[in-house]
């Protein structure tokens, strides 16, 4: 199914069979003064599912998942979460709805351990006050140890970090620090969670656990995911809706075949040449 | 040796003492100090409550510079509210002494939080600027609110007191000053134990992304602020009982550089630092300053010619440990903890 190249567009609701909308971007626009970073970007992210955001680079996917997130305003349009618009929610109330993601360039806490970056994650959702907190007695000493038990039990055990869990983050390979930042996202009891490039950078073997990982997220924990990725193979595999950009603009997005096999995806990766050559690699994409 | 340890629950394993051997140090500890002030005379108490005083502040400003990552130079000051709040309690009041410490970290809290406003727009040297300013105000006030403060004569306060009994002497201050150092340690370790002092350490490793996982910024920088000055406030407050005479010049801007300092040799982000770099900067000094007593009987002149020299060996000493141990006194001590756990298997 192809779509026009302007934003208004509606998806066809017959598309998608998991069910409401949980995340609604419409006409998103974001300028850093000159530079168009996402121009009338609209698109619409359903409840548990995994949909995917593809483009060259620069083409606007962070810029995307941060106006998402609130870590940047837009210049126009709306985000919509839980049916409820976003313009004037601030990222920590956006977190506690239920929105949590990791980074491109990963954001863990270099002063903390393993154990700590994660438990981080459940802050929104403690009630510890200052009071409880220096004294260590009643509120905080259960709420420390119900956290400690549901870390260990559900999100360090599923994520197979059980070894790391108190060494400082700093020490750790670029892969065990993917994770450890898909560790904290999951303690922050997330409704959706925005994966930017999970995989970049990783080796095969660390790959394919990743891709284990959101697969289960989605089926066994229910979160929906929207994630940002290069890798083709991991994208083709695990979709639901992937969403193509290029220049701040969606140029289409459906099923991921039809995604895969739109010319203006291939020429928009190619800049131009042979499509049929590119067709090709992302064929064999895995 | 000890060389491993099997954690039991996970509660057990975060505990603040997490080993018997630990524990059992830290009764050594308690019992030590709460035998001190029988073995030693009035001049070894006097600098034991003067460390003391300062471990407290000294551990409110690493709660907010190392911890945190706000640099203040505002710390003496809020000491300053503290002092006089308690000087003027218990002089107009005369409520109980333990009431008066608490308003006066509660006040210095507050006047923390006023001061910490900037600090979400402006950072590191600006924000450290925007606390001198601060500081100059509270100054300039201690000094011209004659009717309330005593202007620069400032004021003299009675001792604490309970059921009769007058904390006068340093040994007897000591028993007001030693236990609530105590429980203000504890504190602020246990903090640290919390989300709270979670996110008191996400917003100095990337206050940017602390957002994003739901953490309030402005929120945390002023809660850091004023349980920062909270604990300045209390320093001040006993500050104020120890010496009873409470002057504009008594909290200097020198003072909060003294604190910095402090935090930077015993360690940044550390509450065992800040012990550390509190007993180092207040007993260093005084140490050396003994040493040229003990010269003077050979060399009459010895006070006069190496009080510079004192001075000099002492920002020396501090320059050399930032040098060879930029993550202080307190990474100093882990190393050798480290070497007797595993010692004789491995060094
Ligand atoms: N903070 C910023 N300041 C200025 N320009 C930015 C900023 N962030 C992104 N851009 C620009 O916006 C465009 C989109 O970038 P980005 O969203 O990072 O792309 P992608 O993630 O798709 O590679 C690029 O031209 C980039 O240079
Ligand atoms: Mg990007």
């Amino acid at each position: 199914m192809q779509m026009s190249q302007v934003s208004e567009q509606e998806v066809s609701p017959t598309l998608h069979t998991e069910g409401r909308e949980i995340l609604g971007v419409q006409g998103l626009s974001l300028a850093f003064g000159g530079v168009k970073a996402l121009s009338h970007v609209s698109f619409s992210v359903k409840e548990g599912s995994i949909t995917s955001v593809i483009g060259p680079n620069g083409a606007g996917k962070t810029s995307l998942f941060n106006s998402i997130s609130g870590f940047y305003t837009p210049n126009e349009g709306t985000v919509k979460f839980l049916g409820q618009t976003m313009n004037n929610v601030p990222a920590p109330d956006r977190a506690e709805l239920g929105m949590a993601r990791t980074f491109q360039n990963i954001a863990l806490f270099k002063g903390m351990t393993v154990l700590d970056n994660i438990k981080l994650g459940r802050h929104a959702h403690m009630k510890t006050n200052p009071l409880d907190a220096l004294l260590y007695f009643g509120r905080a000493r259960r709420e420390e140890a119900e956290l400690r038990k549901e870390v260990e039990e559900k999100i360090i055990d599923f994520l197979e970090i059980d070894h790391i869990r108190n060494q400082s983050v700093a020490a750790l390979s670029y892969g065990l620090q993917k994770r450890v930042e898909l560790a904290r996202a999951l303690a922050m009891k997330p409704k959706i969670l925005l994966l930017d490039e999970p995989v970049a950078g990783m080796n095969r073997e660390e790959t394919e656990d990743m891709a284990r990982f959101i697969l289960d997220v989605k089926e066994e924990w229910g979160v929906t995911v929207l994630m940002v990725e290069h890798d083709m193979g991991l994208v083709m595999d695990l979709s639901d809706h992937v969403v193509c950009i290029n220049f701040g603009q969606v140029i289409t997005e459906g099923l991921p075949h039809e995604v895969q096999s739109h010319p203006d995806v291939i020429s928009a990766y190619l800049g131009s040449g042979d499509v049929a050559a590119l067709r090709k690699k992302f064929k064999e994409g895995k | 040796m000890r060389i491993g340890t099997v954690k039991e629950s996970y509660i057990a394993d975060a505990a603040l003492f997490d080993t018997k051997v630990q524990r059992g140090w830290m009764f050594a500890l308690l019992a030590g100090l709460l035998l001190l002030p029988f073995f030693t005379g009035q001049y070894a108490s006097y600098l034991v409550c003067l460390v003391l005083i300062n471990i407290v502040s000294t551990a409110g400003l690493n709660i907010l510079t190392g911890f945190t990552g706000l640099v203040s130079l505002g710390q003496a000051a809020f000491m300053g509210v503290g002092a006089y709040t308690v000087a003027l309690m218990e002089i107009k009041l005369g409520t109980p002494f333990l009431l008066n410490l608490l308003v006066a970290g509660g006040l210095a809290a507050v006047i923390g939080i006023v001061v910490g406003l900037p600090s979400l727009r402006v950072k590191g040297l600006y924000l450290a600027i925007a606390t001198i300013a601060a500081s100059v105000i509270l100054h300039f006030v201690f000094a011209n609110w004659t009717s309330v403060t005593g202007g620069v004569s400032g004021l003299s306060m009675p001792p604490a007191s309970l059921f009769g009994f007058e904390f006068i002497q340093p040994d007897q201050v000591y028993w007001i000053i030693m236990p609530i150092t105590v429980i203000m340690l504890f504190g602020a370790a246990n903090l640290f134990r919390t989300r709270i002092g979670r996110a008191f350490i996400a917003i100095r490793d990337r206050d940017i992304s602390a957002e994003v996982l739901g953490i309030r910024l402005l929120r945390y920088k002023l809660l850091s602020f004023a349980i920062s000055s909270f604990y300045a406030g209390v320093a001040g407050g006993l500050w104020a009982y120890f010496f009873r005479v409470v002057t504009p010049e008594s909290f200097p801007l020198t003072m909060s550089i003294f604190f910095l300092a402090a935090i930077i040799v015993g360690g940044m982000g550390s509450i065992l630092g800040s012990v550390l770099g509190a007993v180092f900067m207040t007993m260093v000094p005084e140490v050396l300053k003994m040493m040229v007593g003990v010269l003077s009987p050979i060399w009459p002149d010895a006070v006069a010619v190496m009080s510079p020299v004192r001075i000099i060996v002492f920002g020396g000493l501090i320059i050399i440990f930032l040098i060879f141990e930029p993550d202080g006194l307190a990474e100093i001590w882990r190393n050798i903890r480290r070497f007797f756990h595993l010692w004789p298997f491995k060094t």
